[in-house]
């Protein structure tokens, strides 16, 4: 079969799966937008800004499992890629983005809209490829898709020189891959997952601290056997929300700077820490040198190079997560009442620290996300922004099921939720997908609207709106003396407004009794996006709050 | 502490840039790096002086093999390795100074491979204290330019 390099491009993705991409064209991707022009089995969503197109890819990847595919053209097409790649890489998203480069014989000139697109993504990307050749792009494609799902997911991006997608080639797909540098560890070994079990065994004080590789490897259900036959308590990341039941006994829910007050006393309590598929960030440890000071450490991840990079292990094991906790729950001894004591001093903090909020008059955001989660019973898709939106999303809202919470937990992007939950739609068109954002953060992305309304997508944007970048008002508040340099934002455009000239329904919401009906009204709208503009109350901060720099049981609780 | 590591790289375009990233990002010192072909064309090696203690090291060891275009990556302690440093020194000489200078040239097993009116350049193949050796000893006569390859170095004994 004779074809361009970039109808080989097509036809390599349709045998890696795909059957949807984000993007936006240009100039030096052209010959690949007229392939697309008469390829029926892939369908492609314009986006109206690349960045779009990425958090898009990010999050329909996160909701589906799947690869994301975005493309883009070269130079600033490229370029506005990068802070979705960024996302990506940091929270181990496996995403393929395709980039138009400039011709080969223009490389290196400075031509226009040319830019090192490689030299810039190295150190946001899993692997990146400057392919030059048409005859190239069939292995590069299987490669690329291979080393974004497999191991530690992440993205990887291939960028093609005009020339290579115009040339034809005899299109053979590979069925086998070269990578000899390339071999990740699946099974982790039987000796260490012995050590493991025996120091869990003989632990008085266990907390299991799951993160998101428990979700990248689909071991929800063995985290949730584990944790049921030794009887362990379970706090879980930001990335690792809905790894674990949060309405189950044994749930800590989160820990860390803004995580819950039993949480963070259970993990400084613990004699054995077992970290699955988590990487001890500092939002999570605070203090790194009095982070958990009475524990050993069992520490299970996919990636070598995470094991004892910012804490020291007592028990490594290298391995995916799935298939080392398989044999971990083999292993452990099945646990009556040992911990009955722990998990009591545990209840005991449950109920003199809940997460709580003072109620007053005014429209509480964490009341927004509390009734979020009761009109949806808890069934639903919550991207968020990044901020207070974020935490509050975080805190309020029960998750239950893994790939149900969508967030950018490494890299903190603002504007990411919006694009992520029209990714989401699409990966689960029948699910209610909520974006919880914030008045600052919706505005980065806010074009994305468009895409949302030309494609029918029903998405529930739920705008927690204080007037403020609140996140960074509130440690102005706190920690510089309320200076409020560059926070206030009281001069927003009406978004429901926005909402209605994209085409889009619009509510305002001002008062706690609105809630609900608007929540339902929202709920019933089908064909279109729907943005909600909470006025919330202007200055609530986001509790329990670790001060940077301080051991997370040494927090703010009100 | 230093060590000298081993990465053996598949010979692809930009895989010295992965790794020269990697070291500035991290934080990780290069004292000195030295690439080029083996015996097989397809694969290159470097040779890489870092400073760091173990953990240091260890680290550096587990993020280079997460680029998939290395292929392996291993210590070469002094005790278990040959260590060489290519240098040349373009020395000031005259008449009355290149007696002496080459003298200490013998001493060394340096070679001398220019001969100027007023200066020679001195080639030494050596460990790298050597070589800083001999670069003190000719200070005095005055060095108009200097260059080091860094160092390279291969394990002693059978290679399995």
């Amino acid at each position: 079969m004779e074809l361009t390099g970039a109808e080989a491009l097509l036809e390599s993705l349709k045998h890696e799966g795909v059957d949807l991409v984000f993007g936006y064209p240009g100039g030096q991707i052209l010959p690949t937008y007229d392939a697309l022009y008469k390829e029926k089995a892939i369908r492609h969503i314009l986006t109206r800004h690349e960045q779009g197109a990425a958090h898009a890819a990010d999050g329909y990847a996160r909701v589906s499992g799947k690869v994301g595919v975005c493309i883009a053209t070269s130079g600033p097409g490229a370029t506005n890629l990068i802070t979705g790649l960024a996302t990506a890489y940091m929270d181990s998203i496996p995403m393929v983005a395709i980039t138009g480069q400039v011709a080969t014989t223009l490389l290196g000139k400075d031509s226009f809209q040319e830019a090192d697109v490689t030299g810039i993504t190295q150190p946001i990307t899993k692997h990146n490829y400057l392919v030059r050749k048409a005859e190239d792009v069939p292995r590069v494609v299987k490669e690329a898709f291979h080393i974004a799902r497999s191991g530690r997911p992440g993205p990887v991006l291939i960028d093609i020189t005009r020339d290579a997608q115009s040339q034809k080639i005899k299109f053979k797909y590979p069925d086998k891959i070269d990578l000899p540098g390339y071999k990740p560890t699946l099974k982790g070994h039987p000796r260490q997952i012995k050590a493991a079990a025996k120091m869990i065994s003989i632990a008085h004080k266990p907390v299991i601290y799951a993160g998101g590789g428990v979700i990248l490897s689909g071991a929800a259900k063995e985290l949730l056997e584990l944790a049921e036959k030794a009887k362990l308590p379970v706090t879980t990341t930001i990335m690792g929300k809905g790894a674990f039941p949060e309405t189950h006994p044994l749930a800590l829910h989160m820990l860390g700077m803004h995580g819950t007050a039993y949480a963070n006393y259970a993990v400084q309590e613990c004699d054995v820490l077992v970290a699955i598929g988590a990487r001890f960030d500092d939002r999570v440890t605070g203090h790194i040198a009095r982070f958990a000071p009475n524990a050993k450490i069992i520490h299970i991840d996919i990636d070598p190079a995470e094991i004892g990079k910012n804490v020291r292990v007592d028990v490594p094991i290298v391995g995916d997560v799935k298939h080392v906790l398989k044999e971990l729950i083999e292993a452990v001894e099945s646990e009556g009442e040992k911990h009955r004591p722990w998990i009591d001093q545990i209840n005991e903090w449950k109920n003199k620290y809940p997460l709580s909020y003072k109620k007053d008059e005014s429209l509480k955001p964490q009341f927004v996300v509390e009734m979020i989660h009761e009109v949806t019973k808890g069934e639903a898709i919550i991207c968020t922004e990044v901020g207070q939106n974020q935490m509050w999303a975080a805190q309020f809202f029960k998750f239950t099921k893994p790939r149900t919470w969508i967030s950018s937990g490494g890299l903190g992007t603002m504007g990411y939720g919006f694009p992520a939950a029209i990714g989401a739609q699409f990966a689960r068109p029948e699910a209610t997908i909520f974006d919880i954002a914030g008045d600052g953060s919706i505005q980065m992305n806010i074009q994305e609207m468009a895409t949302a309304v030309n494609n029918k997508l029903p998405i529930k944007i739920a705008v927690l709106n204080n007037s403020y970048l609140g996140m960074v008002r509130q440690w102005q508040e706190l920690l510089y003396e309320h200076r409020y340099s560059q926070t206030d934002i009281s001069d927003n455009p009406d978004l429901v407004k926005i909402a209605e000239a994209y085409g889009a329904a619009g509510m305002r919401i001002t008062s706690a009794e609105e809630v609900k009906r608007a929540l339902e009204e929202a709920l019933k709208i089908k064909d279109r996006p729907v943005l909600m503009d909470f006025i919330v109350a202007k200055e609530e901060n986001v509790f329990p709050f670790v001060p940077p720099g301080q051991a997370i049981n040494e927090m703010l609780i009100d | 502490m230093k060590h000298t590591i081993s990465v053996i790289v598949e010979n692809k375009p930009g895989v010295l840039h992965r790794v020269s990233g990697l070291f500035s990002r991290r934080g990780f010192n290069i004292e000195s790096l030295a690439v080029g072909p083996t015996e097989d064309p397809n694969i290159s090696r470097m040779t890489i002086e870092v400073e760091g203690d173990e953990q240091t090291l260890e680290q550096i060891t587990k993020q280079l093999y997460k680029q998939i275009d290395i292929l392996r990556v291993f210590d070469l302690p002094a005790e278990q390795s040959v260590q060489r440093e290519l240098c040349l020194i373009k020395v000031h000489a005259n008449e009355k100074t290149r007696g002496e200078i080459t003298q200490i040239v013998d001493i060394f097993k340096a070679r001398i491979v220019d001969v100027s009116e007023d200066s020679l350049v001195i080639e030494i193949s050596a460990e790298k204290e050597k070589v800083e050796s001999i670069q003190k000893l000719l200070e005095k006569f005055g060095i108009q330019e200097l260059v080091r390859t860094g160092k390279i170095a291969l394990q002693r004994g059978t290679t399995e």
